[in-house]
């Protein structure tokens, strides 16, 4: 995001002198740009000016020569002695002794001295050290230590490398304030509408907007003047866009200015590389920095190609199918038919020949074979205005972002091109001996910006503020808008204002959101959770109040975690939706079931000294359909058909919300207390389902991964075609072992979501509760040890009738007294009748049914 | 009756040294003796033997009162009023000391029956719930009560809902922004970014006027660290009516504020841009605790529907308009209760979630 120099800003708006970064901040803040950051100076301490009074090469063992220099860095800073150096050797003033490894410069030069206690970029702090038999009583900078540009050879000699005059010069002189290096940079945040403040124009704007500070708007286009007769032509260009976006032209302004006779050894000036410097972009040459400093101040993106090497005219159009570029990055790409191309013609043909050439992608990033060069003396300047979508779509395309396509993207003032690429013209005759081609070539179709008509009163209909008719004129105008009446023409610099609510936010904004006043509505009255929800919160809140904690997992898995779970090959819960761009390669599928996760927190808390876990968790798995249809993609603003909503409920995969829990070691703190058995993980089955109100059924479950083959239960709602909702019990050993679980660590896994749609909403219907003594009966019947109890207990339900009121298992009994293959189950039974005492012989009769109704489980009553 | 107690302090009483019934100074020297021995007795058994001795068949009192049959008649009912009276005095006593040696009984046995009440009680690890779970109810009951209701939407999402329902264009650099999971192949299903898309889900199932919230889970490629992680949760709010303001969403996030982080609290908005909404802000909070001192901090997004949403939702913008904000979950937990690292929060370890319990 842009970094804003102050220095630079001042150009257009004036700043008060005690602007600090903070400041500045704080003024766009109120007008959106957010402060990113505020970089702290990159150098402070005593950096100064230093003039070389005596220069000693000292070889070294190593090979090299080192200079044992005498440096004068001004009365503020000079010793009257220097260690190891003869008194009569230090001038009057007094001087510093200073060991440099550099050979470009010589006594009498003037330099940039780092003295101790100064801290260069990086941090890079300066201390007086030992070093080749002397002591360095600070260090002689190069441009890189500075962050001024790329070394050319060894240090900086303030005339020769910067151009500073010697006469502006002394030693001892504050080297920060003279090299710009201790400005506090700002570093703002541009939200995506606000493409014009990715320029100090914009940006100057914006702060005159919050402050009403003075601002002159350098980015006007003044009247052209025609071209001198017998001047050369100008570098034609010509727009053929036979692929334009949603019937939006690539291109719809191109700017050509020549630039002939450039001397290649100009050198930037030292101004404007430090802006540049301080704006983020690194110096390069005269020409692309006259570029780039012209796109920072007024966001107008410009190339700069070697003239010798283009032949008019200039084509912008799209690829053909196996067009190739290679970039100014070095990378070679293949282009696509949607990609905006400009072109130019070498070969002298027919109209239809131009274009032949790709010289780069519009908007996004020049080719290499035309950029200008340390050789390069002709200049041809591009000031282009490209379709926002169009170089969006190559950028992403190729990944290929630039500061270019960063701002066309946003959009672009249509109307800068001709300024910018004047701009350009005369720093390169300002700095580089240049002369500017009388003519330029201008091919303009750019539509003025559609007028938008704001209802009176709209703004205050929305915001709730009473702003004047007067307020909202002047608001408008101060951003830039002709206001006529209702109608409203956005200035060229916003082609983000295309709608009333675009002109409410500026009104809003500028007069400032810190006038709305904070008045709560009153909503007209909700129905309160849904059923489901509701059903959630008492299930959390149950298994929470049982003594599990509830954690969450990421949703994320791979094969690695069903392959622990021991599921097979075509096992449906490794039916899942994968991710394009997971974010690690292993884990790229979405979750069928909660448990592969959750198994893997259990494990976390018992590699973390807790063995005895007992957790659970409430998130939502994705079931994916094979054949389910692609989500349709429909235009913005429309709303869908019922058809095209029935394709989206098919194309979204189905994710019911799951509840699953892992126990594992003690159940209590007690030293020797229980272990955590399947009983366990089906009691708390049996506890959600009686929060969500919906009687379970657990039948003997052999088959199924990851449980034990003798000790898990399927899960099914009674009364609902024994439906499966889910599984309990313990795991297999070979799954606690392959997830380094304690071993019996047991487990459940239910959906919720169809369980809370069993439960429905209906109210209970009460029954009325009978005062009529009960009777308890107990029954011991003998059955096969393979019988389910569930079985038994359903046939004494059913041989008791309505006068069952509860039925217990108290005992269960395996021995030598029952035989071989069978056990005893003990049920007590308490019985009442809704209207009467129950006689002696009714309760006979219940008795005798009961006895009955077992048998035909294959019970016999235990003698 | 078995009189075999030996009484040491006081001589077995016999009708020959029983007082006469017309002497008063030996009646109430017999009642005090007995008052003196009752006062003595320091166990219920010790007070059985006095109780025996003074009111029984052979006490002096007994033997006083059968005296009283052999006198003339005319003596009768003055002896009848000197030992009557005394002896209920006796009685009384008796009550009052046994009552005593009862109270005192009591007390010893459950003196006796003390445990230390320091030792460990807890017999089950306590449970908790995770707090991101917690505060999202606690959330939701905030806009219960303002009479919303909760409304949420799938977790896998179409882009379409996820972004162009919310006036993202394909190519607007907002939706390059996003950081977003896809869905391999061409399925145009994506994590979604936001809880926005419910938005659009509610108005297109119910329509206008609507206030709901939609607390959930969402999804960004961004990689864990101390404050960001991939899987996170926001809250979003979204109110559309005839006449909604500004000021009306300002009225809301307010007294969210205040419901999240007490009376001090207060919000403050900066110009922002969302797609899908116009005008857009940034939402700061007043946080007291802010580290080095007071201070805004930022919470969440919001601004007034853009026209765009409800048109894509069948909604006229003419008739309705509304607003919405969104809030990061974890952001709020962690200002609230001063939470560090958000690998805490999303490592699932059991003594992170038990600090918290059940309420939050």
């Amino acid at each position: 995001m842009p970094l804003v120099v102050k220095e630079w800003l001042a150009d257009h708006v004036e700043l008060p002198a005690d602007l600090t970064a903070a400041g500045l901040a704080e003024a766009l803040v109120r007008v959106g740009l957010e402060e990113e950051a505020i970089h702290p100076a990159q150098v402070s301490g005593p950096l100064v000016v230093g003039r070389v009074l005596a220069v000693t090469p000292e070889p070294q063992k190593n090979g090299k020569t080192i200079n044992w220099c005498l440096v004068d860095v001004g009365p503020d800073h000079n010793e009257p002695e220097v260690k190891g150096v003869d008194p009569v050797d230090i001038p009057a003033g007094g001087a510093r002794g200073i060991v440099c490894g550099a050979h470009n410069f010589e006594a009498g030069d003037l330099v940039v001295v780092a003295l101790p206690g100064t801290v260069l970029p990086g941090p890079f702090p300066i201390a007086a050290r030992k070093t080749y038999g002397h002591v360095s009583d600070g260090m002689i900078c190069s441009k890189k230590e500075l962050e001024l540009g790329e070394d050319g050879e060894g240090i900086i000699v303030l005339p020769r490398d910067l151009g500073f005059a010697t006469a502006d010069l002394a030693p001892g002189q504050d080297a920060i304030a003279l090299l710009g290096l201790g400005e506090e940079i700002l570093e703002i945040n541009v939200t995506p509408d606000r493409g014009y403040a990715f320029s100090y124009r914009g940006v100057a704007r914006e702060y005159a907007l919050s402050t009403g500070a003075r601002f002159t708007d350098l980015g006007l286009p003044s009247p052209a003047s025609p071209a001198p007769a017998g001047a050369p032509p100008a570098f034609a260009v010509e727009v053929r866009d036979d692929a334009p976006i949603d019937g939006q032209a690539g291109c719809d302004r191109f700017v050509t200015q020549i630039v002939r006779g450039i001397d290649p050894a100009a050198q930037t000036p030292q101004w404007m590389a430090r802006r540049l410097e301080a704006s983020g972009m690194r110096p390069i040459s005269l020409a692309v920095d006259a570029t780039n400093y012209v796109m920072l101040d007024l966001g107008q993106p410009l190339h700069a190609y070697d003239l010798a090497k283009v032949s008019a005219p200039i084509v912008v159009r799209r690829a053909r199918a196996g067009e190739k570029l290679t970039t100014l990055d070095e990378v070679e790409r293949a282009l696509d038919a949607g990609d905006l191309l400009i072109t130019d013609s070498p070969s002298a043909g027919p109209a239809e020949a131009t274009g032949e050439r790709v010289l780069g992608l519009a908007g996004v990033m020049g080719g290499a074979y035309s950029e200008v060069t340390e050789a390069t003396q002709d200049v041809l300047i591009e000031a282009a205005h490209f379709d926002p979508v169009s170089v969006a779509r190559t950028s992403r395309r190729h990944r290929l972002s630039s500061e270019a396509a960063k701002r066309f993207e946003r959009g672009v003032d249509p109307r800068l091109p001709l300024v910018a690429a004047t701009r350009v013209a005369r720093i390169l005759v300002e700095y580089g001996g240049g002369v500017a081609d009388p003519g330029h070539f201008d091919l303009d179709v750019t539509a003025a910006p559609a007028a938008i008509d704001l209802p009176a009163g709209l703004a205050s209909r929305l915001t709730g503020v009473d702003y004047s008719e007067a307020q909202v004129v002047e608001i408008l105008e101060a951003i830039g808008c002709q206001v006529s009446g209702t109608a409203v023409t956005p200035p060229s610099w916003r082609p983000d204002l295309t709608e009333p609510v675009n002109l409410v936010e500026e009104i809003a904004r500028i007069a400032g959101y810190d006038q709305i006043p904070s008045v709560l509505p009153a909503a007209p009255g909700g129905r309160g959770l849904t059923p489901g929800q509701r059903t959630r919160r008492s299930v959390a809140r149950a298994l929470a109040e049982a003594g599990l904690v509830e954690t969450l997992s990421y949703p994320f898995v791979g094969d690695a975690q069903f392959d622990a779970l021991g599921l097979p090959v075509d096992d449906p819960r490794r039916h899942a939706v994968r991710l394009a761009n997971p974010l690690a390669d292993d884990r790229p599928l979405l979750r069928t079931a909660l448990l592969p996760t959750l198994l893997e927190t259990a494990r976390r808390n018992v590699a973390r000294g807790l063995p005895d876990v007992a957790i659970f968790e409430v998130g939502l798995v994705t079931l994916p359909h094979a054949g389910a249809p692609a989500a349709p993609m429909l235009p913005l603003a429309t709303k869908p058909s019922e058809a095209e909503l029935a394709v989206f409920a098919e194309a979204v995969p189905a994710q019911p919300r799951h509840v699953a829990g892992v126990l594992t070691g003690r159940l209590d703190l007690t030293k020797h207390g229980r272990m955590a058995q399947w009983s366990d993980a089906l009691e708390l089955v049996r506890l959600v389902c009686a929060r969500a109100g919906v009687p379970i059924e657990a039948t003997p479950d052999a088959e199924t991964m990851p449980w034990h083959p003798g000790r898990c239960a399927a899960l099914s709602v009674a009364d609902d075609d024994g439906l499966v909702l889910g599984f309990a019990g313990e795991l297999h050993p070979k799954v606690c072992e392959a997830l380094g679980l304690p071993p019996r660590a047991v487990a459940f896994e239910l959906n919720l979501s169809a369980l809370a749609s069993v439960a429905g909403d209906a109210p209970v219907t009460a029954s009325p509760v009978s005062s009529y003594p009960a009777a308890k009966e107990d029954f011991a019947f003998v059955v096969p040890t393979d019988l389910p109890a569930e079985h038994l207990a359903a046939a004494i339900t059913a041989g008791a009738g309505d006068v069952l009121e509860d039925l217990t298992l108290f005992d269960v009994f395996e021995g030598e007294q029952i035989g071989e293959g069978k056990k005893s189950l003990a049920y007590a039974l308490r019985l009442r009748a809704a209207d009467h005492t129950l006689s002696a012989d009714e309760i006979r009769a219940v008795r005798e049914d009961v006895v009955t109704a077992a048998a035909e489980v294959g019970a016999t009553l235990r003698g | 009756m078995a009189a075999t107690v030996d009484f040491p302090t006081m001589s077995a009483p016999h009708e020959a040294g029983a007082p006469s019934p017309l002497d008063e100074a030996a009646l109430d020297a017999a009642v005090a003796t007995a008052r003196e021995e009752i006062a003595a007795a320091a166990t219920l058994d010790d007070l059985k033997a006095v109780r025996t001795a003074h009111t029984g068949e052979k006490s002096p009192l007994a033997l006083a009162n059968r005296a009283i049959g052999a006198l003339p008649g005319p003596e009768k009912a003055a002896a009848g009023k000197n030992v009557g009276p005394r002896r209920g005095a006796i009685n009384q006593a008796l009550a009052l000391r046994q009552a005593e040696l009862e109270a005192a009984r009591d007390a010893a046995v459950l003196r006796d029956e003390a445990v230390d009440v320091t030792l460990p009680t807890a017999r089950r690890p306590v449970g908790a719930r995770h707090p991101i779970e917690a505060i999202q109810e606690r959330i939701a009951d905030f806009f219960v009560g303002l009479g919303w209701e909760i409304a949420e939407g799938p977790e896998l999402e179409a882009e379409w809902f996820n972004f162009d329902a919310l006036n993202f264009g394909p190519d607007h650099p907002a939706r390059q922004m996003q950081d977003t999971f896809f869905v391999e192949g061409d399925q145009h299903l994506v994590l979604r970014t936001h809880t926005s898309p419910v938005q659009a889900r509610a108005l297109l199932e119910r329509g206008a006027p609507l206030y709901i919230a939609c607390p959930g889970k969402v999804f960004r490629t961004d990689a864990l660290d101390a404050t960001h992680t991939p899987v996170f949760h926001q809250v979003e709010g979204l109110a559309i009516d005839k006449g909604l303001t500004m000021a009306n969403l300002i009225g809301t996030l307010d007294a969210f504020a205040r419901a999240m982080f007490g009376p001090e609290a207060r919000t403050r908005l900066r110009p922002s841009f969302f797609p899908f909404t116009e005008p857009s802000a940034e939402m700061d909070l007043w946080f007291p605790h802010k580290k080095g001192g007071p201070g805004w901090i930022e919470w969440g997004g919001c601004g007034m529907v853009h026209p765009n949403v409800l048109r894509a939702t069948g909604i006229d913008p003419a008739e309705y308009q509304g607003f919405a904000f969104g809030m990061g979950i974890e952001r709020t937990l962690m200002l609230r209760h001063g939470i560090a690292d958000m690998h805490d929060i999303v490592e699932g370890d059991v003594r992170f979630s038990r600090q918290f319990g059940m309420e939050i």
